[in-house]
């Protein structure tokens, strides 16, 4: 472990170099491992989410641990977001851009770790991050994405993302544009409805008896029917903003 | 000698072997003894069903009694594609659970992501001879030839194992099921999904009641899933299931006919000086049990196992280290998606032992009244037959000894997640990746 002066001129020089020299230092500081981890945890959110079956367990275990490292983030106010892009993507862009991992570097300029967080908190590569606090995050409304130096901007829109995930992952967002297209046309479910209950009892069941109809579809199954049609809206806006 | 003299039987220990590349179909999901033991079920990822019988104790071939050989093989599910969601449907096998036997035919229930069915496994070593209206090559006769009326006679046959599907409860969950539990009562069952479970009535396939609804009126605001659940092994009213929380809810029937608010709620307090990112993911649940007695449950999380005593909600009464070692790992684990596998665990018919299983083809068991605990590996090389399985250690930091493993050198892709003990006898089942393993006690 390096002494306490040692890391501190480490910490300087990163800030001069913008973080070019992050490779050099022999162990993260804790606030890029949290960034880092943060990062890692988006990127899996979004594989899971193009994925054909998300494994819903690990997607809230994922996004649960998305939400602890906001808080703390929010907490010890090193929650913000460099300046939009030139490009003028919205920062949601950034949260679904496959360079997150690159600009957790490119970010860590400047980053000042709260007081008294700096050495008691350097871990070595894999160790666990510790102390989570358990503040409540206020759900802020959406606010303008042009709106200048307000870290709330960030959190609604984080907020946003992380819903319209949970969202797409209740409807299960179609992979291809085809597949979304064709989810337009209603008369598609009753057809389908019908094709899937015969899919799903085409083994021989000789003591159901006749099995024309297909079985009554329960509340749930119908109300998921509906919200896809109502969340093409999500989906559609996560697939042109991409 | 108790556990620690286990050996692999006279078969080399290894069934449903496959040497060279094997396909990912391949791959165990579920294993599962019968209520006497004598049956052995396995599921896979390409939705087979493959069940072991044990042979019969015979006297020209005195070794090989105790020998689990193949009894039956079926294809049990299907690929199948939900057109709603354009989303495939895994034929994988995640649940195997065995009916009470009644008759000569055995019963299992057998559940894929979406589909519970009961399957009849019978056997039929007689056949017919002399038919009236058709020859022994099945045509049929020239009804002109037929000139004096005949008994067909019962001939015996070789044995032949059918298995046929008697009923197929469909299109209930609207996620993936995780678990499915047969009632003390015999006569229903449950079915778990990550948000839901329902009791089904094994004659009723129409029809579901659902008694557990976790999903949130804002899907925004999940947070929490169910990730086992499980009959009590005698009052036919209780139940317990598991969230990725790491609590235990248990529910009685009874109270009211949707079990939204639990009788009991088990849920140990966090060590807060151990409190980190990943905390809640290993805190959650992957296996529930309950014990044979019906007084204690068993739940395993990432890195332990618990034995609850159903009347003490705050603790439990045990907590085993599994492998500890992955503590300060729990990053790379993360990264690489370990953490979020999902061991079993069972207890052996007595409650006086219970198994898990660990990465690197380990598993592990604890003898709970003698406090001891051993680690095995289930793997060729260890596994000759009737030699004993030697102990293994990893060792966690200094210097390796001979024979320890350095915690660095375990291969995180042979995982042990699917074990089974004989419900009567100290004879256990562990599948590693797509090969299945029994092992006896040697003083058997």
């Amino acid at each position: 472990m390096f002494a306490r002066g040692l890391k501190r001129k480490c910490a300087d020089h990163e800030e001069d170099m913008g973080g070019a020299l992050a490779g050099f230092r022999a162990v993260p500081s804790y606030s890029l491992q949290r960034q880092s981890l943060l990062d890692m945890s988006l990127v899996k959110l979004q594989l899971c989410h193009m994925l054909v079956e998300p494994n819903l367990c690990r997607s809230v275990l994922i996004a649960n641990t998305v939400r602890q490292i906001q808080e703390e983030m929010t907490q010890d106010g090193t929650w913000r977001v460099a300046a939009p892009q030139s490009t003028g993507r919205a920062p949601l862009d950034r949260l679904v851009s496959t360079e997150i991992l690159c600009r957790s570097m490119r970010e860590q300029d400047g980053v000042h770790p709260a007081p008294g967080m700096g050495d008691d908190h350097v871990l070595g590569p894999g160790s666990e991050l510790s102390t989570v606090t358990s503040a409540q995050t206020p759900r802020d409304p959406q606010n303008s994405v042009w709106e200048m130096d307000s870290p709330r901007e960030n959190r609604g829109n984080f907020q946003k993302s992380l819903d319209q995930i949970f969202e797409t992952l209740e409807t299960r967002n179609p992979s291809s544009a085809e597949e979304l297209f064709s989810d337009m046309d209603s008369s598609y479910y009753d057809l389908d409805t019908v094709l899937t209950g015969v899919v799903s009892r085409a083994e021989p069941g000789p003591c159901d008896g006749l099995q024309g109809l297909p079985p009554v579809a329960t509340p749930a199954s119908s109300s998921s029917c509906k919200s896809d049609l109502g969340e093409l809206d999500h989906v559609m806006e996560i697939l042109v903003e991409t | 000698c108790g556990l620690l003299c286990l050996a692999a039987s006279s078969q080399h220990g290894v069934l449903r072997d496959h040497p060279g590349v094997p396909s990912t179909a391949d791959i165990i999901s579920t294993v599962e003894f019968n209520y006497s033991g004598d049956l052995l079920a396995t599921g896979d990822k390409g939705g087979r069903v493959v069940i072991f019988q044990r042979e019969q104790e015979n006297k020209s071939r005195p070794h090989s009694r105790g020998e689990y050989n193949v009894y039956s093989t079926f294809q049990s599910h299907e690929p199948e594609f939900d057109y709603l969601k354009s989303l495939e449907i895994e034929e994988k096998i995640n649940k195997i659970r065995w009916l009470p036997q009644q008759n000569a035919a055995h019963f299992l229930l057998s559940t894929n992501d979406k589909t519970i069915k009961l399957w009849k496994i019978s056997e039929r070593d007689k056949r017919a001879e002399g038919y009236n209206l058709k020859d022994e090559d099945g045509r049929l006769r020239d009804p002109f030839r037929i000139t004096a009326l005949r008994v067909p006679i019962l001939k015996p046959m070789d044995l032949m194992v059918e298995a046929s599907p008697r009923r197929i409860f469909a299109n209930a969950h609207t996620y993936h099921i995780n678990s499915i539990s047969v009632n003390s009562d015999h006569e229903t069952y449950l079915s778990a999904d990550d948000l839901r479970i329902n009791l089904w009535h094994l004659e009723i396939t129409d029809r579901s009641f659902n008694i557990v609804d976790m999903k949130p009126a804002n899907m925004e605001e999940l947070a929490e899933v169910i990730t086992a659940a499980e009959f009590h092994p005698h009052q036919c009213n209780v139940l317990v299931y598991s969230s990725s929380k790491g609590t235990v809810r248990l529910c009685d029937m009874r109270s009211s006919a949707l079990c939204d608010r639990h009788s009991k709620f088990f849920e140990e307090p966090e060590d807060p000086s151990s409190r980190s990112f990943f905390s809640e993911i290993i805190s959650s649940i992957s296996d529930v049990k309950f014990s044979h007695s019906g007084r204690y449950m068993m739940t395993r999380d990432y890195l332990s196992v618990k034995v609850w005593d159903l009347n003490m909600e705050s603790r439990p009464v045990e907590t085993h280290q599994v492998h500890e070692y992955l503590r300060s790992k729990l990053c790379s684990l993360y990264e690489n998606d370990c953490i979020f596998d999902k061991f079993e665990c069972c207890w052996n018919g007595s409650d006086s032992a219970i198994m898990t299983g660990s990465y690197n083809n380990f598993f592990r068991m604890f003898d709970r009244n003698a406090r001891r605990d051993v680690t095995l590996e289930a793997s060729r090389e260890n596994s000759k037959p009737r030699a004993s399985l030697k102990p293994r250690k990893v060792c966690t930091g200094g210097k390796r000894k001979k024979d320890e493993i350095s915690v660095d050198s375990l291969d995180f892709n042979k995982k042990i997640l699917h074990t089974a003990w004989h419900p009567l006898e100290n004879i256990i089942a562990v599948a590693a990746t797509n090969n299945l393993y029994i092992f006896q006690d040697k003083v058997n």
